[in-house]
């Protein structure tokens, strides 16, 4: 019969927190990809590393979870700047096929992975007890976590700042321009260079923080815990539309719900197969994505 | 008799009417000029006939038969070959590959051919070769025939594009502003070897917009603007008609000197 | 002499052969690529290859030969199946597209456990393959390709690679050709997955995932695209490169991952690239 109510609206807190760590990940994706027109498969790296250094935050510097998160960000997105800088930009100025970069994204994300298992060994590490927020509110008679709350409200509140920063300043204009068509761009006087070393900093901070999210979300921290996420950031920034910032995070948002409703109503084994079965299903019937039109960068 | 037939041809892109109830002829055997300024649609036109693009509505027929719906390789299986604006030769390849390539379509061996590399194989491949050096040597490239094509300038491209083209032996032969980019010794090379080509039987279909070009060389010619065909006829006539002479006036001056 | 020859076979003769089916791997990711695909799936289809073998080897007595053949038909009969609306799609959106195929796969094969032993795997597939099977296979595959590369279907697949519109308007069919090499590559997939299946003894979902994707992606780009010594080079080196590095343990990978990252960058024609060879010999290009 009809599933209780109030445990579907459990879930939905659930699905929130979920769908908007997997929103705020592809977004970084989705921004590289749109900004760079690169396919950035060490985005997942770059977020594992990003929970890995916040760890450290805590257990070695002892700050707090805000200082742990703000770790996070700096050494993911000095990361994803150094990935630009050393390997992004000499493959640009070859003008290199867009599935080369790509590959050498794959290199880099083989390379940092395994450097994570060589240094902190493969079992799970979780984040020290006392950093979690342990409380439990009770809104509209329903028991929801601190920690989830603040998962819901750091993500949107970064998404919400990013939206701004796109559509409303000078530099989201400026992106924009770079998105239509890098060439053009530049002879408008826009910094495309700068901007590429920007955009892939606050991109890979963005996938570090997320990183460290997920990790609490689910307690447990792995080198290889950004390959899967990686996996459903590419189904998602596909099904949203790729390149396309509102698209990736309705997108997340959808797969954060179907997942955690289909692990309610249908068994956790197919979980992980629920993403990849509605990327399926959309390419065959819309190649442009459920939200996107799929447009082809103008050189 | 008409090769090819555009009837009450249109073509929307959304709200965007880019061609509207096109209609023109293309006699066999002549050298037909589609002009008009930029933007007019002529290229929509190509990419129509050559089944890149369907038409919204509207007919198109060559040789009799409808080709619309068919795919672009079928169409230039039935006869219809092209060169591009943009020139489009096959970078990485020598210009004798490039023009074998055009060969795909008549080369008659299939998979137990290749596999077992029977005689047939070998007398086709053959044949090709010495048919793609003879395009190569009427285009005077012949000595070139072993580059690779990146290497070659402009106009020496453009003229492999041509060699390509025919090496798919059309009826119709759709040339897309041929004349981009040339100086006036290039044109007047390349008027004389499109005639060149015209009395070998081919039928030649340009688009242009260098009016001085085309009136010195077509022997019908239809003008669209704005997506409409505003004139047709011969060369005298399509150059004293008013409309023609307002739709030019309105853009350079000094594409209607002629 | 033949004593230490038999030793060195002892030790060494499972290396040996996956250097070859490593190579039939990576031959496959090269035919794709050559009609200018980037399509991921061939890890999947090794796994589809490698359960299908070993499937009736086990469940149906089938003799060796039908196995492999059924190794080869199954991931053919998948490609061709998915291969109409996926095919649509080019670059980016066509390597992101089959990279996920992999991983529906992979799932499939957890959830269907009465059937394909699920996370556990199969064990105990009898160890069939010989050295003479792969070498065979290899010959074979070498042979066709070479044959092929050197006909109107090698052409047509070089002209899709480098303008698939004006490959179209010369005559070419190009459906139909991304969908022969998509299917060939799928068969080569296939039968290397059956033929290892038959050497290591036992297989589980997760081997045909991901990183086996990116795995045989390395290996071709490695040695490069532009012969099939290339992708055969490429399997050799990285076949072999784990077991020099053995003694780095886990950050053997960062090795790996490095070595990727430097090939594209400094090597972006790979290893076994003619032009360079003949640039070094002093022969250049008449």
């Amino acid at each position: 019969m009809f599933p209780d109510l109030t445990v579907l609206e459990q879930q939905l807190f659930n699905a929130l927190s979920l769908g908007s760590v997997y929103a705020l990940f592809a977004l970084g994706f989705t921004l590289v990809f749109g900004v760079l027109g690169v396919v950035n498969l060490s985005h997942g790296a770059v977020f594992m590393v990003g929970a890995y250094a916040a760890l450290q935050a805590v257990t070695k510097l002892h700050l707090p979870l805000a200082g742990a998160l703000a770790v996070a960000f700096l050494a993911s997105g000095l990361l994803g700047l150094l990935i630009d800088v050393l390997v992004l930009r000499p493959l640009r100025a070859r003008n290199a096929p867009h599935l080369i970069p790509m590959i050498a994204t794959i290199g880099l994300a083989i390379a940092l992975n395994s450097l994570a298992q060589g240094i902190f060994g493969a079992e799970n590490l979780r984040f020290p007890a006392e950093v979690l927020p342990q409380e439990t509110l009770h809104v509209a008679g329903l028991h929801v976590t601190v920690l989830e709350l603040g998962i819901i409200a750091l993500s949107f509140g970064l998404m919400a700042v990013l939206l701004v920063v796109l559509r409303g300043t000078q530099l989201g204009r400026a992106l924009r321009a770079i998105a239509e068509s890098p060439k053009a761009a530049a002879l408008l006087g826009i910094n495309v260079g700068g901007l590429f070393m920007l955009t892939s900093f606050f991109a890979a901070g963005l996938g570090g923080v997320a990183g460290v999210l997920i990790g609490l979300y689910s307690n447990a921290l792995f080198p290889l815990m950004g390959q899967p996420i990686l996996h459903k950031g590419i189904a998602v920034i596909i099904l949203g539309g790729m390149g396309d910032i509102r698209g990736a995070m309705l997108a997340g948002l959808f797969l954060g719900f179907a997942e955690v409703l289909s692990v309610a109503y249908i068994g956790s084994t197919m979980r992980d197969a629920v993403a990849f079965g509605l990327l399926f299903a959309v390419l065959l019937l819309r190649p442009k994505g459920l939200f996107g039109t799929v447009n082809e960068r103008k050189v | 008799m008409s090769l090819l037939q555009l009837q009450s041809v249109s073509r929307h892109f959304g709200g965007l009417k880019v061609l509207q109830d096109v209609s023109f002829d293309v006699p066999a055997g002549g050298i037909f000029g589609l002009i008009g300024p930029n933007g007019a649609g002529k290229t929509t036109v190509v990419n129509l006939v050559t089944g890149l693009l369907p038409p919204t509505s509207g007919d198109i027929r060559f040789n009799g038969e409808s080709v619309v719906g068919r795919k672009p390789h079928q169409i230039t299986a039935r006869g219809i070959a092209r060169t591009f604006q943009n020139i489009r030769v096959f970078k990485e390849m020598t210009l004798l590959e490039n023009v074998i390539v055009g060969m795909h379509g008549r080369l008659g061996y299939g998979p137990v051919g290749w596999l077992l590399r029977l005689p047939s194989f070998g007398a086709a491949e053959r044949a090709a070769r010495e048919r793609a050096r003879e395009l190569l040597s009427w285009m005077k490239l012949d000595h070139k025939a072993d580059d690779i094509a990146d290497k070659l300038s402009y106009g020496e491209q453009r003229k492999l594009e041509l060699a390509r083209a025919l090496a798919t032996e059309p009826r119709l032969l759709l040339l897309d502003e041929p004349v981009a980019g040339m100086n006036s010794v290039e044109k007047t090379e390349l008027m004389a070897e499109i005639r060149n080509i015209r009395a070998r039987g081919y039928t030649v279909f340009m688009i242009e917009h260098d009016m001085r070009f085309v009136m010195g060389l077509c022997d019908h010619i239809a003008v669209l603007n704005f997506g409409r065909i505003i004139a047709q006829g011969g060369p005298d006539e399509v150059r004293k008609d008013p409309q023609v002479i307002e739709a030019y006036l309105g853009r350079d001056d000094d594409e209607v000197a002629a | 002499m033949m004593e230490s020859f038999d030793s060195f076979w002892a030790v060494y003769s499972n290396l040996v052969l996956t250097l070859g089916t490593n190579s039939l791997l990576a031959l496959s990711i090269y035919l794709t690529l050559s009609c200018g695909m980037l399509a991921m799936a061939n890890a999947a289809f090794m796994g589809i290859g490698a359960y299908a073998a070993s499937l009736l080897t086990m469940n149906a007595g089938a003799p060796f030969p039908v196995a492999l053949a059924g190794g080869m038909a199954a991931p053919a009969v998948v490609a061709l199946l998915m291969g109409g609306p996926t095919l649509r799609l080019s670059g980016v959106y066509l390597a992101m597209a089959t990279l996920a195929f992999g991983e529906v796969v992979r799932i499939f094969v957890l959830n269907t456990e009465s059937w394909t032993g699920g996370a556990l795997g199969l064990n105990g597939i009898p160890p069939n393959t010989q050295w003479w099977h792969v070498a065979l296979a290899l010959a074979l595959a070498c042979a066709v390709l070479a044959l092929m590369r050197r006909s109107k279907v090698g052409r047509a697949f070089e002209a899709i690679k480098l303008d698939d519109t004006a490959a179209g308007l010369m005559g070419i069919d190009v459906n139909a050709h991304k969908m022969l090499a998509f299917v060939m590559g799928a068969m080569l997939a296939g039968l290397a997955g059956a033929l290892n299946a038959h050497l290591t003894f036992f297989i589980g979902p997760n081997e045909y995932g991901f990183d086996r994707g990116v795995e045989i992606l390395t290996m071709t780009i490695l040695g490069g695209i532009n012969g099939l010594m290339g992708p055969i080079s490429g399997a050799v080196i990285l076949t072999l490169l784990p077991e020099l590095l053995r003694s780095l343990a886990d950050f053997r990978n960062v090795v790996n991952g490095l070595i990727l990252v430097l090939i594209v960058l400094f090597l972006p024609r790979g290893l076994w690239d003619p032009a360079r060879v003949r640039a070094l010999l002093g022969r250049g290009r008449g």
